[in-house]
């Protein structure tokens, strides 16, 4: 498993590298640098140029590129054009909503998941089957956005149970329990609105994985030997059907992210999914960049998570 | 001699139906798959239709004397906050969301096809090498990468948004390609023909592609479904069509102003509905292909 978990990280390394350099490129590509706003009638073009020459902008791009990885290794992802702040700053309260709102989606996603999955897998071809398997097949059909804007619109502005907008409510003082309540309470109607309908996979999944082992001849053997329905079910067939599940785990991380894009949008919730559009309309390429870059990375991440647990739980993977 | 031909003849076994027989049976079999083909024909030579008589242009003029007018006289489904006509851009709207949703299907179709085969037929180290290239690129959150590369590109058109569309959407149907030429080219038929002396390009565009088929029509289905959804969601964030040319995106994203999701419910929702109802049915004329490559799945 070492062997594996070792091979697989450094598969990561090249895929990080790739991933770096095409986000640098994409910035290149951008039009106008950080002098190009300041450009005005008291400003001389030579001196600009003169900056430019200094900070090292005429360089070949693989230097560039160089310095450029060598700041952000140091945690330095440049200053934000629109803000005038480090994009440090800017993306560091952002980034703990978003991984808040990430927690809560993934704990109500497997709160759903779970126990739809077992109740469809377990009585399959039945009415509850049924109904469980016509709920995800329309979660696989209703895009994300639509359903959070129809979510938004009955619980946040017709019945009024929910917030319509923002993290926690104005003054509140951070550490105070009221503060924590009124976090928890702002993220709820976005995470249930993601959770709804990303589920459907897990659900159709861990229903599959079930109706397969329950066919299986050591469930005919825990049957002959005495156990109990309960017994077979909770200790025999879910325990192997549950396996694959958790190792798909790093894989939703991918989902979250591109989920979380729509969702903060919606719910102006004040996370990074916001803050890459925000940057786009302001304009802002360093903070994209910044944006683009912690998506990614956390996406490869994700799904080293995913495949080293995989191989965990499946042996064939690591021979292979 | 007479009587011996007509022996043989019924010594042949029955002839197995055709593969547009089987899935036009499994069709007709399933009720929801029927309807919802019945129902996508008829929506699309209606938006289609109906689209040659709209003037896009005269669409999208704003009209500031009819703004937010609500559902009645003069305008079917009222109008949004620059006095446009709803119903026709939803009309125009479906057009363009499916145009470029069945136009990325075909180009990712192509792409992923040939990318899946040649893999899959010639394995070793070039399968290696392209599947670790697939990987990186399915590793990217597709929605990100997208609105990143869409925010720089200088001269931002309908072709160049498909094409960045269809730059990221392509590996999924080369993997399920890829892991189907593995199976077939361990088959005789194709060991056969290489024995013959055929050209690897002849054996994978004459005799793996066909072999390949049902699965290429049933994922680019089921593909169409969800481009739908990509192309709609994007151009919701802003981040699709420009605002001149109207999508169900479009106009689904005048519902990220809280006053037009509250109170004007007839601009966004009839572009919703439309939404749903065009992936659903996709969908389940998807489903019923699927059971129809699937002999052991069929109904019918």
């Amino acid at each position: 498993m070492w062997k594996f978990s070792v091979r697989r990280t450094l598969i990561m390394i090249p895929q990080l590298i790739v991933l770096s350099i095409l986000i640098f490129v994409l910035a290149q590509l951008m039009p106008g640098d950080a002098l190009s706003g300041q450009v005005g009638p008291d400003v001389d073009p030579k001196r600009l140029d003169e900056i430019r020459e200094q900070m090292g902008w005429n360089d070949p791009w693989y230097e560039q590129y160089a310095s450029w990885m060598g700041g952000v290794l140091q945690g330095d992802l440049g200053q934000s054009f629109r803000f005038k702040i480090p994009v440090t700053e800017l993306i560091g309260q952002r980034i703990y909503n978003s991984f808040w709102l990430s927690v809560a989606t993934l704990i109500l996603t497997y709160l759903i998941a779970i126990p739809l999955g077992i109740t469809s897998g377990r009585f399959n071809d039945t009415w509850r089957d049924q109904l469980i398997t016509g709920y995800t097949y329309v979660g696989f059909a209703t895009p994300l956005f639509i359903f959070a804007l129809v979510m938004l619109w009955i619980f946040g502005f017709a019945l009024g149970w929910f917030p319509t907008s923002g993290s926690v409510s104005p003054g509140l003082v951070p550490g105070t329990f009221e503060y924590f309540m009124s976090k928890l309470y702002h993220l709820l109607l976005p995470a249930i609105s993601m959770a709804l309908i990303t589920t459907y996979s897990t659900i159709q999944y861990l229903r599959n994985e079930i109706v397969d082992t329950k066919q299986k001849d050591f469930i005919l053997t825990a049957r002959a030997k005495g156990a109990s329905e309960t017994r077979v079910y909770n200790r025999h067939i879910l325990r192997n059907s549950l396996l694959p599940i958790a190792a798909f785990f790093g894989f939703e991380i991918t989902g979250l992210i591109g989920g979380s894009i729509f969702i903060e949008n919606i719910f102006g919730y004040p996370g990074m999914g916001q803050l890459l559009v925000e940057s786009i309309t302001l304009r802002d390429y360093t903070t994209l960049i910044a944006t683009t870059l912690i998506f990614g990375v956390a996406s490869i991440l994700g799904a080293l998570l995913s495949d080293i647990t995989l191989s965990i739980v499946d042996p064939r993977i690591r021979i292979k | 001699m007479e009587n011996k031909a007509v022996e043989v003849k019924s010594n042949q076994p029955i002839k197995s139906p055709s593969g547009f027989n089987i899935i036009w049976r499994e069709i007709v079999r399933d009720k929801l798959a029927l309807i919802s083909l019945i129902f996508l024909v008829l929506i699309i030579a209606f938006v289609y239709g109906i689209a040659l008589f709209l003037d896009q242009d005269e669409i999208v003029r704003v009209d500031l004397f009819s703004i937010y007018q609500p559902p009645g006289e003069g305008f079917i489904l009222g109008t949004d906050y620059g006095g446009r006509d709803i119903f026709g851009q939803l009309i125009i709207g479906t057009r363009n969301s499916l145009s470029i949703a069945i136009l990325v299907t075909l180009m990712t179709g192509v792409i992923g096809i040939a990318y899946g085969l040649i893999s899959g037929y010639f394995g070793g180290h070039i399968d290696n090498i392209m599947m670790r290239i697939l990987d990186f690129f399915l590793i990217l959150p597709f929605t990100m990468i997208v609105i990143a590369f869409v925010a720089i590109v200088p001269k931002y058109t309908v072709v160049t948004f498909s094409l960045i569309m269809t730059a990221f959407l392509w590996m999924g149907i080369a993997r399920l390609i890829r892991s189907k030429a593995l199976q077939e080219k361990e088959l005789d038929y194709i060991q056969a023909s290489k024995t013959l002396g055929s050209s690897n390009f002849k054996i994978i565009f004459t005799q793996l592609l066909p072999n390949c088929s049902s699965l290429i029509i049933v994922t680019m289905t089921l593909n169409l479904a969800a481009n739908i959804g990509l192309e709609s969601g994007l151009s919701f964030l802003g981040f699709g069509f420009p605002e001149s040319t109207p999508s169900l995106g479009t106009l689904l994203s005048y519902a990220t102003n809280p006053q037009t999701l509250e109170y004007r419910w007839w601009i966004w929702v009839p572009a919703s509905i439309m939404i749903l109802l065009l992936m659903l049915s996709v969908n389940n004329v998807g489903q019923a292909l699927k059971r129809a490559t699937d002999a052991r799945q069929r109904r019918g």
